[in-house]
């Protein structure tokens, strides 16, 4: 998503200086905390929660829970390149699930999983807000709208290059 | 301050923004400066104009000319021509639209989008600069909140006045807004901690005015939220918004930030003692969340299990003190009632259901995009009015409102003038006001499918009518749509969804029910026509269509079958038109997208 990797040492300092300023803090804390934590690990794995849990003083059960509970956590990494195509009402009606077969077809892995090199992941999401350009994809940051399933093929190798 | 000859209005909403707005405001930018107009012309990033399905929508003043879908290369034109010289750019002026045949119900109608409309909530957006709260200002913002504080307004007169409105919650419940802040009015002035809180958690897929509104106009709900305050006598408030909403929860932080540093929030607001701070809380995705009680736990850092009622918020709400809790649009009406009162507001509507109601139209029709309409504004004058009819020439079959918890109103029902009650009535309910348009060739009992998808998906867990139900009732309309089903199945279906609507213990649950139940009064034919005839008609459900191809259309060209991956498809090039064995065929479509004749059919 056009972001620097990091090391893993300096995730964990940055994960550290979060931690830091929620210290103590409870279950309040814990969604802004784990938002926080997720954008510097691209997801939320069990070490992590471990600290979370640690630093606001809450258990790790509580941790789980709530990770679990909204789709905005992920347990697993996504691909370099994350698809998400919506499946909102909008552009369910123009099609969408076409764009998701047929990106499935492409990639050979089925929606929720990452392709072995790690380049590509796809989920499905509900509606971007971009209703006036159904349907839409997204490829990281990059919006696609008013697609047919044919054109699916060449927006991917665009990132396969890359 | 510098007088502006002509301002350049850019549409940064996130519908234009996905389609490179950025880049236009950064090209006329440079070009401006670059044709020496720097003193005479202002740019200014706007929200939402509404028109989404134009966009990227730029309009400039004092003309009021607006130019559609817009790229960046077409900027130096409208610099030189248009801002120079005096010339529109005429090409740019005419609304496109996708499809073969859409030059008859363009112009015309596009200028019915924007005159049957009328613009409370929406008032501002597209015509500020959203991250300027001067603009607001110059706007008549504010003037509500400082009216009330330095006249020391009596709270229960302001509530009084509310109630007088007649406005009712436009999240979807549409619960009469004074009468919520009069319960949680009581023991005012005892140093009770109390909370008001906005619901920004806009998870019906397909509407998208509440984000509309934060990043247009995030102001006027700051404005609102200082004044439920002050009636109640709270001091803190939280707004709670998608973190898929990035633009808009940017906005209202730095809408935030410049009221504090105009003291417009904190400390002893004009002057008056009175106190008020706003911090935002970012929802991590559970459509559940938009239920009040789900919303509140998931402020308190929990999983959003909703909790039963009563106690409700005005008792015990946010870390179980009285609470407030208004969604996005509601908010954004109670400036305009204060400054022109409740009189005023009351006189716009039907007769239960005052004022005006944003909806986002999209779907199958020509203006998909954002349109507020006084309540009482009939189905058929948004769709073909204001929205420009179906594209393509198809017939319109249905519009969906409410979302996962609406229903569908038929043909039939067009001239169904539009409130609250009147929606219920016709088997839906207004919901946040997402208005999706369905044509000929949408299945309405794959559409019922569709959302019943969605509600397995974000059922909570946490009560077993709403777990257990819509999981079966999934599962029935799976067997439907794979052409297994029987009649039966449509009792069956029936059934669970009537113990559903009473048994569960929020609104999810009790309304998950409605796209089934809405479908099967409608279109109950086509539920019918799955099970006994194996059909579907629109050709959507694919357990119950069959490909094949015209042999007086093929021109045995054989391209379809190297394209199969299966290898179904058999003829001879030039010789023998090609036929597809059904019993190998996978319904991929691979024929379909790649004949270019179009000999390969569904039937």
């Amino acid at each position: 998503m056009g972001k620097q990797k990091m090391t893993p040492e300096e995730m964990s300092a940055k994960l550290d200086e979060v931690l830091s300023k929620y210290k103590g803090q409870g279950q309040k804390a814990l969604m802004a905390t784990l938002q926080q934590a997720q954008e510097i690990y691209g997801y939320l794995p069990l070490p992590v929660q471990r600290k979370v849990a640690d630093a606001l003083e809450v258990s790790v059960a509580e941790v789980y829970g709530v990770i679990s509970f909204y789709s905005f956590f992920s347990l697993k990494p996504k691909g370099e390149n994350a698809i998400s195509v919506c499946l909102g009402t909008a552009c369910y009606v123009k099609g969408s699930q076409a764009l998701l077969d047929k990106i499935e077809d492409v990639l050979g892995i089925k929606n929720g999983d990452v392709t072995k090199d790690g380049k590509f992941s796809i989920s499905a999401c509900r509606c971007v807000g971009a209703c006036g350009l159904a349907p839409v994809i997204m490829v990281g940051d990059d919006v696609y709208g008013r697609l047919t399933p044919d054109e699916i093929p060449g927006i991917i190798a665009k990132y396969k290059e890359a | 301050m510098d007088l502006f000859r002509a301002h350049v209005l850019v549409c940064c909403g996130t519908g234009c923004t996905s389609s490179n707005s950025a880049k236009i405001l950064e090209q006329f930018e440079q070009q401006i400066p670059a044709q020496g107009l720097e003193k005479e012309v202002k740019v200014v990033q706007t929200g939402c104009f509404g028109l989404c399905a134009q966009g990227p929508i730029v309009v400039i003043y004092p003309e009021g000319v607006m130019y559609y879908r817009v790229t960046p290369e077409d900027v130096a034109e409208i610099v030189a021509e248009h801002l120079l010289k005096g010339r529109y750019v005429e090409r740019l002026m005419a609304p496109k639209h996708d499809g073969a045949q859409a030059a008859e119900n363009t112009s015309a109608n596009d200028s019915n989008f924007f005159k049957k409309q009328m613009r409370v909530a929406l008032r501002n957006c597209g015509n500020i600069n959203p991250e300027n709260i001067d603009e607001y200002i110059a706007h008549d913002g504010y003037q509500a909140l400082g009216k009330i504080l330095t006249e020391k307004r009596d709270p229960d007169a302001v509530i009084q006045e509310i109630i007088d409105s007649g406005l009712r919650g436009r999240g979807g419940g549409g619960f009469p807004t004074g009468l919520k802040w009069k319960f949680a009015s009581g023991n005012r002035g005892q140093g009770i901690t109390k909370y008001v809180c906005c619901n920004a958690d806009e998870g019906d897929p397909g509407a998208f005015m509440d984000r509309s509104i934060l990043e247009g106009d995030p102001h006027s709900v700051i404005e609102a939220m200082a004044i439920a305050a002050y009636c109640i006598d709270a001091h803190q408030g939280y707004v709670y918004i998608r973190a898929e909403y990035p633009i808009a929860v940017k906005r209202l932080q730095i809408a935030i930030n410049q009221a504090r540093e105009y003291g417009l929030l904190g400390e002893n607001i004009f002057d008056s003692g009175f106190s008020f701070d706003l911090d935002i809380r970012l929802g991590a995705g559970a459509f559940v969340c938009g239920e009040e009680t789900a919303l509140m736990r998931s402020i308190e850092g929990k999983r959003g299990n909703p909790t039963p009622r009563p106690p409700f918020p005005a008792i015990k709400g946010l870390f179980g003190k009285p609470t407030i809790l208004n969604n996005v649009e509601t908010y954004a009406n109670i400036p305009v009632i204060i400054n022109k009162g409740a009189e005023w507001f009351a006189s716009v509507g039907t007769e239960k259901s005052k004022g005006t109601k944003v909806f986002a139209l999209g779907g199958k029709v020509n203006n998909v995009g954002l349109v507020e309409i006084p309540m009482g504004t009939t189905v058929r004058e948004i769709v073909f009015d204001i929205g420009g009819g179906i594209p393509n020439g198809k017939a319109f079959k249905a519009v969906q409102t409410g979302g996962p918890s609406g229903g569908c109103i038929p043909a039939s029902l067009l001239d169904t003038p539009i409130d609250y009650d009147n929606l219920v009535a016709a088997g839906s309910m207004m919901g946040s006001g997402g208005m999706i348009v369905m044509d000929e060739d949408t299945c309405m009992v794959d559409i019922a499918k569709f959302f019943l998808e969605f509600t397995v998906d974000e059922s909570c867990g946490k009560c077993s009518p709403c777990r257990i139900g819509t999981k079966r009732m999934y599962e029935l309309l799976t067997k439907i749509t794979d052409g297994t089903g029987t009649l039966a199945d449509i009792d069956a279906l029936e059934e669970v969804a009537l113990s559903l609507k009473n048994g569960s213990l929020c609104a999810l649950g009790q309304t998950a029910a409605n796209p089934i139940l809405s479908t099967l009064k409608h279109f109950r034919d086509e539920y019918v026509e799955h099970v006994v005839d194996k059909k579907c008609r629109c050709h959507v459900c694919k357990g119950l269509t069959e490909f094949y191809i015209d042999p007086e259309i093929c021109k045995k060209c054989s391209l379809c079958a190297k394209k199969c991956p299966v290898n179904a498809i058999t003829g001879e090039v030039g010789k023998v038109a090609y036929s597809i064995d059904t019993t190998k065929c996978i319904k991929c479509g691979a024929c379909i997208e790649n004949c270019k004749f179009k000999a390969v059919k569904k039937r």
